[in-house]
C-alpha cells in the first residue's frame, strides 16, 4: 500500500486537472455548509440577545392579565375584563413579595403637533409603571397620582415621538392632540432601545390610566384595564410574588377553591422560554434544509466520481498493470472524494462565517458562529464525502485490469 | 519443483466460462524461457496469444497447469498478490503505449516506483537513468501528446525497465507504430537484450517484427503449433 500523503498528491492532480468541474461538484456541498453555520449563527445569535435582554430588563417581571389559561402558553383573553386599577393598587399594597405593579390599558392613535402627526401606542398607567420598567425621565417630570385620580389631560412622551412630532423642539409644556384631546407634554422619557420582538419602545405616549379610559378609549367596562405589570422584590421572589398576586387576585374577584380564574399570571421567564423555542423551531427548521443541501451535494459528488471512474478505466488499468493493488485505487478516488468533500466544506465555513458577520452588519441581527457549528459542518462534510465516495471507489477498486486496459 | 529457468509452464489451461459455452483458449501449454532470451510469440487472433500474454503478465491465472516464475509457483495466487508480482518482476510495454496523460515522461516512468516501494528521493534519478537508456534523456519533461508514436513507446520501455523486472512483456510494441520505427524499437529490444541481459517476452503477428527475437513459438488453437529457435539451433 502506498502512502497516504502520495496518493493525496495523486488525487490532487486530478482534480487540478478538472478545476471546473471539481468547482461545480464542491458546490453543493458550499452551499449547503454555508447555511448551516449561517442558520446555526443566526440562531445562537438570536438566543444569546434573548438571553441578553431579558437579564437587562430583569427577570422579576410578571404581567397579569384578565382571561385564563387554556393550555400551557395559550391564553383566553379578550372575552372578559375583569382587571382593574384598583387590583393594581390592591396588589402593590398587599403583596409582600411585591415591589411595585402598574395598570396599562390603552392603544393605539394619532398624535398631532401642528401640522405634524405620528401614529403611535398611547400607553395608560400610573407613576409605578416607570419603577416597574426601569424607565428613567431624559427632563421634566412624571404625572402624579393626583393626576391619576382626576384624568389630566397631561402625558409623557418618548425619544421617538420628540424625533418625530417636535423635530428639535422642546416638546415640554407643548399641547399635542390625541383624539382631539388637547394633552400637556410635561415629561420626556429617557431612551430605551428595542424590546424582545424588535420593536421601538421609545415610539411611546404614556398618559394617566384614567385619562386613557375617560378620554381617550373609552369602554363600555369603565375601569377595567388590559394588562397589569407587576415587579417583584427580587428575581428570588419572583415565585413568591406570582402566588400571592394569584391568590390576592382570587380572593378579589371571588373565585373559588379550585374554580376556573379569570386571569393569568405570567413571568417574563416563560415568554423568554416561549421566544426561545420559537427560535429553537425556526433554527431547526433552516438547519433541515441545509441538511438537505449537504445531502444533494454529496449525491453530487458520488455521480461526479462515479463518471470520474469510468472516464479513467484505462488509467485504473494502467496503475493495476503496474502493481497497484485494490487499496491503493480505491484510497486513490476515495481521498479524491474527500478532497471534494472537505475543500467544500472549508470554503462554505469561510463563506458561512463572511454571511453571518455581513448579515450582522446590514440587519443589525445578532449572530454567534460557534466552534461547534464549524466542527459540526466540517465532521458532515467528511462524513458526506467518505459516504458518498466509497460506492464509486469500491467500484474502481474491483475493476479487472484486463478489461481496464482495454477501455477505450 | 522446477527451478530451471526464469519462466516455466506446466500445462497451462485456460477456459473462458460464457455461459451457454465454453472456450478453451489454451490447452495443455507447457515451455519454458531462460534468463536473457528475447522471445517471440506468434499466432493468428483468437490463437490463445493474448491469453497466454495475461497469464505471463500475472493478470490472469490459468484454469489448470502451473507457472513458475524465477521458480515462485504464482499460478493460484489472488488478486493484491498477483499485484504484488506485477510491481516487482513484470515490465509491461503495450501496442498503445498507455501512458498517462497530462504527466511528464518523466513522471510516467517513476509510476511503477510509486506502487514497489522505492523511496520518493530515488525515483526521479533512477527514472532518468532509465529514459536516457532508451534515448530520450531530453525528452524528459514532455508530456505524452507532445511525443511522437516511437518516442511514447520508448518512455513505455523505460517504464518497463524502471523497476528492474525479471521479464518484459510486449503485447504488440509495434502495432501501432510505422515500420520503420518499429525497427527502431526492434533495435532497442535487442540491444537490452544483447547488451544488459534482458528477458524479454514479445507478442506479435507480424512475421518481420518475430524474426527480432532469437527464438519464435508460434501458436494455432491454444497449442503450441512450432518452437523454433534463429540460427537453426
Amino acid at each position: 500500500m502506498i502512502s497516504l500523503w502520495e496518493t493525496t498528491r495523486i488525487s490532487s492532480r486530478a482534480l487540478a486537472v478538472n478545476k471546473m468541474r471539481s468547482a461545480l461538484t464542491m458546490l453543493g456541498i458550499i452551499i449547503g455548509v454555508m447555511a448551516v453555520i449561517m442558520m446555526f449563527a443566526i440562531g445562537a445569535g438570536a438566543n444569546r440577545e434573548i438571553s441578553d435582554r431579558f437579564s437587562s430588563m430583569g427577570s422579576n417581571l410578571l404581567t397579569v392579565r384578565p382571561g385564563a389559561v387554556q393550555a400551557p402558553g395559550g391564553v383566553r383573553s379578550g372575552s372578559v375584563n375583569t382587571l382593574t386599577v384598583d387590583d393594581a393598587r390592591a396588589i402593590a399594597e398587599e403583596c409582600a413579595a411585591v415591589a411595585y405593579a402598574a395598570p396599562v390599558y390603552g392603544g393605539s392613535a394619532q398624535v398631532v403637533y401642528g401640522n405634524q402627526n405620528w401614529s403611535t401606542n398611547i400607553t395608560g398607567t400610573t407613576p409605578d409603571y416607570l419603577f416597574v420598567q426601569d424607565w428613567t425621565m431624559e427632563s421634566g417630570t412624571v404625572f402624579t397620582d393626583q393626576d391619576v385620580r382626576s384624568a389630566t389631560k397631561v402625558c409623557i412622551v418618548g425619544k421617538t415621538i420628540v424625533d418625530n412630532l417636535f423635530g428639535g423642539e422642546n416638546p415640554l409644556g407643548k399641547t399635542v392632540r390625541v383624539r382631539n384631546v388637547p394633552m400637556v407634554v410635561v415629561g420626556v422619557l429617557g431612551e430605551i432601545g428595542t424590546n424582545l420582538m424588535g420593536r421601538d419602545q421609545d415610539d411611546i405616549v404614556l398618559v394617566p390610566v384614567t385619562t386613557a379610559q375617560r378620554r381617550l378609549f373609552s369602554s363600555s367596562r369603565s375601569g377595567s384595564v388590559s394588562t397589569i405589570m407587576v415587579k417583584a422584590q427580587s428575581s428570588e421572589l419572583l415565585g413568591a410574588a406570582q402566588d400571592q398576586v394569584a391568590s390576592l387576585l382570587a380572593m378579589r374577584h371571588r373565585i373559588r377553591e379550585g374554580g376556573e380564574e379569570d386571569f393569568t399570571v405570567r413571568n417574563m421567564a416563560q415568554m423568554i422560554e416561549n421566544a426561545k423555542a420559537a427560535t429553537r423551531t425556526m433554527t431547526l427548521l433552516l438547519t433541515a434544509v441545509a441538511g438537505v443541501s449537504l445531502l444533494v451535494g454529496g449525491i453530487g459528488i458520488m455521480n461526479i466520481m462515479l463518471v470520474s471512474v469510468t472516464e479513467r478505466t484505462r488509467e485504473i488499468g494502467i496503475r493495476m498493470a503496474l502493481g497497484a493493488k485494490t487499496i491503493d485505487i480505491r484510497l486513490q478516488f476515495l481521498v479524491e472524494a474527500l478532497m471534494l468533500s472537505l475543500l467544500g466544506g472549508a470554503t462554505g465555513i469561510i463563506l458561512g462565517v463572511a454571511g453571518a458577520l455581513s448579515i450582522s452588519r446590514g440587519f443589525g441581527w445578532a449572530v454567534e458562529v460557534s466552534p461547534f457549528s464549524i466542527s459540526l459542518a466540517f465532521g458532515f462534510s467528511a462524513f458526506v464525502g467518505v459516504f458518498f465516495g466509497y460506492y464509486p471507489a469500491w467500484k474502481a477498486s474491483l475493476l479487472n485490469p484486463i478489461e481496464a486496459l482495454r477501455y477505450e | 519443483m522446477a527451478t530451471d529457468g526464469m519462466v516455466l509452464l506446466e500445462g497451462i489451461t485456460k477456459i473462458y466460462d460464457l455461459g451457454d459455452v465454453q472456450v478453451e483458449a489454451l490447452r495443455d501449454v507447457s515451455f519454458s524461457v531462460a534468463e536473457g532470451e528475447f522471445l517471440s510469440i506468434m499466432g493468428a487472433s483468437g490463437s490463445g496469444k493474448s491469453t497466454l500474454m495475461n497469464i505471463l503478465g500475472c493478470l490472469d491465472t490459468p484454469t489448470r497447469g502451473r507457472y513458475y516464475l524465477e521458480g515462485f509457483d504464482v499460478s493460484g495466487l489472488s488478486r493484491d498478490e498477483l499485484a504484488d508480482i506485477r510491481k516487482h518482476k513484470i515490465g509491461f510495454v503495450f501496442q498503445g503505449f498507455n501512458l498517462l496523460p497530462r504527466m511528464t515522461a518523466l513522471e510516467n516512468v517513476q509510476l511503477p516506483m510509486l506502487y514497489n516501494g522505492v523511496p520518493p528521493s530515488l525515483r526521479e534519478g533512477k527514472a532518468m537513468e532509465a529514459l536516457e537508456m532508451v534515448g530520450l534523456g531530453k525528452r524528459a519533461h514532455h508530456q505524452p501528446q507532445q511525443l511522437s508514436g516511437g518516442q511514447q513507446q520508448r518512455v513505455a520501455i523505460a517504464r518497463a525497465l524502471v523497476n528492474d523486472a525479471s521479464i518484459i512483456l510486449a503485447d504488440e510494441p509495434t502495432g501501432n507504430l510505422d515500420s520503420r520505427t518499429g525497427r527502431d524499437i526492434m533495435g532497442l529490444f535487442t540491444e537490452l537484450n544483447e547488451k544488459l541481459g534482458r528477458t524479454i517476452i514479445q507478442v506479435t503477428h507480424e512475421a518481420e517484427m518475430a524474426a527480432y527475437g532469437k527464438r519464435t513459438i508460434t501458436f494455432r488453437d491454444g497449442i503450441i503449433l512450432k518452437d523454433e529457435r534463429a540460427g537453426g539451433s
